[in-house]
């Protein structure tokens, strides 16, 4: 049966994550059954998981449909805002990470502007602010420690 | 009458001005997802779980569970409207639905999704009521192997039913469990998977998890193809029924019912798969079975009423057994364990106010939908012309600030990213995130039962298959395995499920 690139990788990702929790489960205590130790779950589950992966590498039939690309574009500015807001949250405050997490994950859209993604950003940390600490009482400070001096 | 007691217990619950404010945002916000596409209820559940912190744990259960039913209503007007499901259960309303609409019976359709839902929602919610407290008085009998068993058997049917292949969904769920070992072990404490993070010791955050895998991988996928989306609504007028239509409508709503309620008990797809059967089963019984494509207006009543009354009993297993039977449960399971209460068979007892405001709310939430969607269909119509480009930024924004505002910890706000790409190539590989999730909530479960039972049973793994309610469930589990496995019945499946949207 012909098999699928689909298949293969889906398969491949499976054995590798099942092989690395069987392997770091070793380094805990495997106890015994009457006393299991803290690696004796994972190592069980780790192992049946490479094994359902190999299946799915080797058994599946073949899927017609082609993978699309990815937008990697799209999905840097999307990622590369969410590392920003845990980035900066602390040190700049909630208002300055909350826009610049808005700004990159506006410019993620080809169909808005940078002009469109400031305004975007701008509004969206209006309306967070609203929501989350004057609606919702949030305690978080909206300017954080780099900005006071 | 006790039952009388309770229910009059849950009606002054659920009617505090507080939990009936937060009960009409829920019951809001969940139209408003489910007349959006691009972001369902499990991504805004997740989302919103964070911010019930503050609340009771009353208000909190009973706004989201209303943005859960709430998204059920939403979705099926867009799909009859403007022929797109906001929801995968409306997707088979839209086959007739939006036919309807588009020989100027819109309004009748509206109308029937609108009475189907209610009827179903109120004969879902007594089927609660009369069943969650019998089956949480024999939950409560259970050990530690039966415990096992049951999370053996949830696991496993949730695979059955839902769609795709069984053994990707296996996988799915292994996988989950494994990242549900990181943190703590909780028997000697020693830190598992943490490659030597102190943020990890508690675990990976599941609203992390649930973010990632439901809102951004989501939106990662509606950007590979990016359109500007252009509407046409049709409009709306007269909705009224006539004689001829009530007679029509009348037994598939009483079959949908049936179905969706008994469907929705089940793990797995719950309100999906009762529309998708409803409409195969309305198609099979009915006698011009021709007209079924081409706006027949039993193709709306069926499946309307079935996804509704299985979104109501899909809370009986999470309420009585613990055991949340897809993503949105899981959430709820999790927005429980927030405010210090274990899901499960103990709830109904130790926290009544609670069980039957939660109760009573659902019922009270769908007398508010109805009120809400018909006279102010054309305000939600509106919401649909904004663009997906404003909208998946909030999504984002959100989602960041939510997770953040749960322990303060930016570890958590990372995972979103790392699960958004996880989840997102996952998908592309052919592999749905629902099972991990569910393997995520349930695996420490899983793990905590089984190492009991053992220690109970001095290290005899016979203890699963010797007692006998837990060696019937581990049957019934297997059973499903190889029913879901077997060729034929995974035809019929792809059958049942082959018009559903991806």
């Amino acid at each position: 049966m012909p098999r699928s690139t689909k298949d293969i990788l889906a398969g491949l990702i499976f054995i590798g994550f099942g092989l690395a929790f069987a392997a770091g489960a070793t380094a805990y205590d495997i106890g015994d059954p009457v006393r299991m130790g803290p690696g004796f779950f994972p190592l069980v589950i780790g192992v049946l998981l490479a094994i359902l992966g190999g299946v799915i590498a080797a058994t599946r039939s073949a899927d017609e449909e082609p993978i699309t690309a990815p937008p990697w574009r799209a999905a840097g500015l999307i990622l590369g805002g969410i590392v920003v807001f845990g980035l900066t949250v602390r040190g700049l405050g909630l208002l300055p990470a909350i826009f610049l997490t808005a700004l990159l994950t506006g410019l993620a859209s080809r169909l808005t502007s940078p002009i469109g993604a400031l305004l975007l950003a701008a509004a969206l940390t209006v309306i967070s602010v609203a929501i989350f600490v004057v609606a919702l009482s949030l305690r978080l400070p909206l300017v954080g420690p780099w900005i006071r001096i | 009458m006790e039952l009388v007691d309770n229910l009059a217990l849950g009606l002054t619950t659920a009617l505090s001005p507080e939990n009936l404010f937060w009960c009409f945002v829920g019951v809001c916000l969940g139209t408003l997802v489910g007349v959006l596409p691009g972001i369902g209820p499990t991504a805004t559940i997740a989302m919103l779980l964070p911010i019930t912190f503050s609340f009771e744990p009353v208000t909190a259960l009973i706004m989201l569970a209303g943005i859960y039913y709430g998204a059920q209503y939403g979705g099926s007007t867009t799909a009859i409207l403007i022929n797109l499901p906001g929801e995968t259960s409306s997707a088979v309303t839209a086959i007739d639905g939006h036919e309807m609409a588009r020989m100027g019976r819109a309004g009748p359709a509206l109308a029937t999704a609108a009475i189907g839902s209610f009827f179903a929602g109120t004969v879902g919610t007594l089927v609660l009521v009369l069943f969650a407290p019998a089956l949480a008085s024999v939950a409560l009998g259970f050990g530690s192997a039966e415990f096992f068993s049951l999370v053996v058997l949830g696991l496993i049917a949730s695979t059955a039913l839902a769609r795709g292949s069984t053994v990707a969904a296996l996988a799915m769920i292994l996988l989950g469990i494994l990242f549900g070992t990181v943190g703590q072990d909780l028997y000697t404490a020693t830190p598992r998977f943490t490659l030597g993070n102190r943020e990890l010791y508690s675990g990976i955050n599941f609203v992390s998890v649930a973010v990632g895998m439901f809102g951004v991988a989501e939106i990662l996928r509606n950007l590979e193809d990016e359109r500007g989306r252009n509407i046409v609504v049709r409009s709306v007028s007269n909705l009224l029924l006539t004689k001829e239509d009530l007679r029509r409508i009348a037994a598939p709503i009483l079959r949908g019912t049936a179905l969706g309620s008994a469907l929705g008990a089940l793990p797995g797809a719950g309100h999906v798969l009762a529309s998708f059967a409803s409409y195969t089963l309305e198609k099979r019984v009915s006698k011009e079975p021709k007209t079924f494509g081409h706006g027949a207006i039993e193709g709306v009543a069926g499946p309307e009423s079935a996804n509704n009354a299985a979104a109501q009993t899909s809370f009986i297993p999470l309420l009585t057994l613990g055991l949340p039977g897809h993503p949105v449960m899981a959430l709820m399971a999790g927005a429980f364990i927030i405010h210090g209460i274990t899901p499960g068979p103990s709830v109904i007892k130790d926290e009544p106010a609670l069980f039957w405001g939660l109760v009573v709310s659902m019922w009270i939430g769908n007398l508010l939908l109805v009120l809400l969607n018909l006279p102010l269909i054309g305000v939600w119509v509106r919401l649909l012309k904004v663009p997906y480009r404003l909208l998946f930024p909030a999504i984002v924004v959100f989602a960041c600030i939510g997770t953040y505002s749960i322990n303060q910890n930016v570890f958590d706000v990372y995972a979103i990213a790392v699960f958004g790409v996880l989840g997102y190539v996952l998908v592309k590989l052919g592999a749905e995130p629902a099972p991990l999730l569910l393997g995520f909530v349930l695996g420490p479960l899983l793990e905590q039962h089984m190492r009991r039972a053992l220690i109970i049973s001095h290290g005899d793994p016979t203890t699963f298959l010797t007692r006998p309610v837990s060696l019937a469930l581990l049957i019934v589990a297997a059973i499903a395995l190889v029913l879901a496995v077997l060729p034929s019945i995974r035809r019929r499946r792809e059958v049942i499920f082959r018009e559903e949207p991806t």
